[in-house]
């Protein structure tokens, strides 16, 4: 369908322009990650020299490779549940007229964040990773392929963080205060994504709760795949899991939306 | 008697950044909200504070009160420096803003004033009294205990007034008190307002755009416009001033053919087939005599009323004029 | 002693009120206080996590770690529960209060710190007294008189440097657009390297750190005398005695902060 393709099109478009009234917002944004930044670099570093076991694999370069990236993912990939303008319109019941439209509302508002989040790659993102290679140096990959398959893989990490923010949203539907609930979501999605530490050097135990959760594939899988940890192969299947959770989590968000819209037929909208 | 308002070429500008198409640092510019002005009010008048909106009202009260620094002049406020006694001046100055509250948004009214009591150091068996005495007078008792967020306007404006009173300060102002207020509720404010004068003595600057509080409340006008002092004087003062037309009602002997070739005047209309007929004049340009004597060239006059001009239309034509 | 409990009243009026308006809303309040155990646990399951791969960090092990982690946090989450909203001063400004505050016969500054209090702040608190006391039990510390005062200046330091930080914050509002994210940078910042071991740090970081925004002294040092380890290069373990020192530093930058910024605010600038 031509006309929803470049439907979608002005909505990426129209959320990438919105963000650029905030671009002091970002360069705010990018001095938390720069002091973040070289605080992480300080503390796994000197955990990488002294680490009893094989660190999992990491060294100097590549785990500095981890923290630049995360940081410069942190402002396209949202994490939270916080802010958005769908949990507003559902608390206000604003969001019947919204579905009335012929634009799916899934579809429209996961398209217009993921505009959002390709803006933040300019002032954000890749000066989050220039510091940290011009300051202490990182190890990244020297083939196109590995930049490329990095480029993918940090596509579907971004939109399986919307998709998957977009259902926790629509708990709206049914719980008035969703606070708690986003409170949560935030604090679990940090984590078990990798921001706090790599994914890989988390207990056994921990990382397999982890793994069975769709964070990692936002954050970690991304990093390791731009960063050269992941490369080929591994990189190749690391995508294919990505691109499952994606599926899962637009699908949840499509049941989610369905039974949302039920819900608000019984209640009268 | 020492001013309790003194001011004294009192300037104040601010610095503009404007953003504008084409031009990739931002232009700055001057812009001049109060230009040197100069007035006193004394101990227990009532001043009405008019002008456009943007005139300087609101920034001169700012600088009255010690929220704003002056850029030049000299300011005085029951007798301290704003700025440099803003603590000392806050216990003699009550100040009440039509469109932002003092009190706690989520919590009873009666706490509030609890609280603004424990805030001027009032002791207990004083602030109880004097609490009592506001709710009674402002007729607050029915909404004492609900929280300021869910209070109407009027309630919320009483409850405004009243906080502003609580340590008896020798100096109310009010910025645009009665704005969004019904008929009623703005007349039992300005009747409150009044007797508080009468009784304590209390000096109103009064910042409004509303005409029916100038005429009741004030006795004398301050007209700012472009942040100048236009016009300092009575209400009647200002109307002859800005030159507003009278009107002149004639009952006639007999009926008679429309009045309209008299100079200096315009026929309004007439009734009871031109027994009565009125006429609209300037007063700075001619007098009710000379009329009287050009209108009984035509017909017999048996009575004449003069009606005052309509504060509505001064207060218009002024603010169309400074547009 | 009297007249000075007296001076303060206003202000114990106005916090008291505070306390009893967030005693009404109950649930949010519940579940705010969730929030924030959830994001100490989380700090705290970064540490547990990464000391699963290493046995010490900067020349601390486990037990020293959960000291230095534990008095940090508590510093931090006690001068957050006091004053950590002073950056949404521009809040403030937009709603009009900070003009109310201006007509009230109190100090500006003192008005803004009892317009609020952070209670949710306490799970936190819990955590890191937690993890500190575990930290302190698991060290076989000699509890000498002069550890005890060392414990009791730490604490009281750290929550008055921390305090100090949000003033400067605070200040720093009337100066910059969106200004709450920018010191955050230093805010939050100082508060995450205030748990680790500035051995760590390369050295324009540590100086930064002990210098700048010396939060060096709220929880390293004192740890690093309290055990009797040496410290880094440059960093004594002894300093941590003059941590009133950089306690007064970070106020009178904070200070002088406040006043250019409320003159600049009474100049227009806002």
């Amino acid at each position: 369908m031509p006309r929803a393709a470049s439907a979608y099109r002005k909505l990426f478009q129209a959320g990438f322009r919105s963000q650029s009234t905030y671009k002091l917002a970002m360069l705010a944004g990018l001095s938390t990650n720069t002091i973040f930044g070289f605080i992480r670099y300080s503390i796994l570093t000197a955990a990488q020299a002294t680490a009893t076991g094989a660190f999992a694999g990491y060294t100097q370069g590549s785990i500095s490779a981890y923290v630049w990236i995360s940081q410069g993912l942190l402002g396209s990939v949202p994490m939270h549940a916080n802010g958005a303008e769908i949990s507003d319109r559902i608390r206000s019941g604003d969001v019947a007229i919204d579905i009335a439209r012929p634009l799916d509302l899934q579809g429209a508002t996961v398209v217009t964040d993921l505009g959002k989040s390709a803006y933040a790659f300019l002032p954000r993102g890749l000066p989050s990773v220039l510091i940290g290679a011009l300051v202490v140096g990182l190890a990244m990959p020297t083939s196109p392929l590995g930049y490329a398959l990095g480029l993918v893989s940090v596509a579907l990490g971004i939109g399986t963080a919307c998709a998957l923010r977009f259902a926790v949203c629509l708990l709206g539907f049914w719980l008035i205060e969703t606070r708690g609930f986003r409170n949560l979501y935030m604090v679990l999605a940090t984590f078990l994504a990798g921001l706090y530490l790599p994914v890989p050097l988390f207990p056994d135990w921990l990382q397999t709760i982890a793994n069975a959760t769709p964070f990692p594939t936002m954050l970690q899988t991304p990093i390791d795949v731009i960063s050269g940890r992941t490369a080929d192969g591994a990189a190749v299947s690391a995508i294919a899991v990505q691109a499952c959770w994606l599926l899962f989590c637009v699908a949840l968000g499509r049941f989610m939306l369905v039974r949302g819209r039920r819900r608000l037929e019984v209640q009268g909208g | 008697m020492t001013a309790i308002i003194d001011v004294r070429e009192l300037s104040r500008h601010f610095t503009v950044r404007r953003k504008e198409p084409g031009r990739l640092v931002r232009r700055r510019s001057e812009v001049v909200a109060v230009d040197a002005m100069t007035f006193s009010v004394q101990p227990g008048e009532s001043v009405g504070y008019i002008g456009a909106n943007g005139a300087g009202k609101s920034t001169t009260i700012k600088m009255l009160t010690g929220i704003l620094v002056p850029t030049s002049g000299h300011v005085r406020t029951c007798g301290m420096e704003p700025l440099k006694q803003r603590k000392r001046l806050a216990r003699r100055v009550g100040v009440v803003f039509g469109q932002r509250t003092q009190l706690w948004w989520d919590l009873p009214v009666s706490e509030s004033f609890q609280i603004l009591a424990a805030i001027h150091r009032l002791e207990t068996p004083a602030a109880t009294r004097r609490i009592d005495e506001l709710v009674d007078k402002l007729e607050m008792g029915s909404y004492l205990d609900s929280p300021v967020r869910q209070l109407s306007l009027g309630q919320r404006m009483r409850a405004e007034i009243a906080a502003s009173l609580l340590h008896s300060p020798d100096l109310l102002i009010l910025d645009e008190p009665t704005i969004g207020l019904d008929v009623l509720s703005k007349q039992r404010l300005r009747e409150f307002l009044r007797a508080e004068r009468r009784e304590k003595g209390i000096t109103l600057l009064l910042t409004t755009h509303d005409v029916g509080d100038v005429e009741r409340l004030c006795d004398r006008v301050l007209l700012v416009d472009h942040g100048k002092l236009a016009f300092d004087g009575t209400l009647t003062g200002l109307a002859a001033t800005v030159g507003a037309r009278r009107e002149l009602v004639l009952d006639l002997a007999e009926p008679s053919a429309d009045l309209t070739a008299i100079p200096g005047s315009t026929h309004l209309g007439s009734e009871g087939d031109g027994m009565r007929q009125r006429l609209s004049f300037d007063a700075a340009q001619t007098t009710v005599v000379a009329l009287l004597g050009e209108v009984s060239r035509h017909a017999e006059v048996l009575d004449v009323t003069v009606a005052e001009p309509d504060i509505e239309d001064v207060l218009s034509r002024i603010y169309a004029a400074t547009r | 002693m009297a007249s000075a409990v007296q001076a303060f009243a206003p202000y114990r009026v106005i916090l008291a009120s505070r306390l009893r308006a967030q005693a009404a809303y109950r649930g949010s309040f519940v579940a705010d206080l969730f929030g924030s155990l959830c994001v100490a646990a989380t700090e705290f399951a970064e540490l547990w996590a990464l000391f699963h791969n290493i046995d010490s960090l900067g020349g601390l092990d486990w037990h020293a770690m959960l000291m230095v982690f534990g008095i940090g946090e508590f510093a931090f989450s006690v001068a957050d529960l006091l004053v950590g909203h002073l950056d949404t001063i521009p809040t403030y400004i937009r709603a009009g209060t900070l003009e109310a505050f201006y007509l009230r016969p109190l100090s500006l500054l003192g008005q803004l710190i009892t317009s609020e209090i952070g209670l949710r702040r306490l799970t936190r608190m819990g955590v890191a007294v937690a993890a500190a006391t575990y930290g302190f039990a698991a060290n076989d510390i000699d509890w000498g008189p002069d550890v005890v005062a060392m414990l009791l200046l730490t604490l009281v330091m750290g929550v008055a440097l921390f305090s100090g930080v949000f003033v400067w914050a605070a200040g720093a509002q009337f100066f910059l657009v969106n200004g709450s994210e920018f010191t955050n940078a230093i805010t939050y910042g100082g508060s995450y390297a205030s748990k680790q071991p500035s051995s760590i740090f390369p050295n324009p970081l540590r100086v930064f750190f002990t210098f700048v925004v010396p939060v060096a002294f709220v929880a390293y040092l004192p740890t690093l005398w309290i055990l009797g380890l040496p410290g880094p290069e440059f960093l004594p373990s002894w300093l941590a005695w003059f941590s009133p020192v950089a306690v007064a530093v970070v106020w009178s930058v904070a200070w002088l902060l406040w006043r250019v910024g409320t003159r600049h605010y009474q100049g227009g600038g806002g």
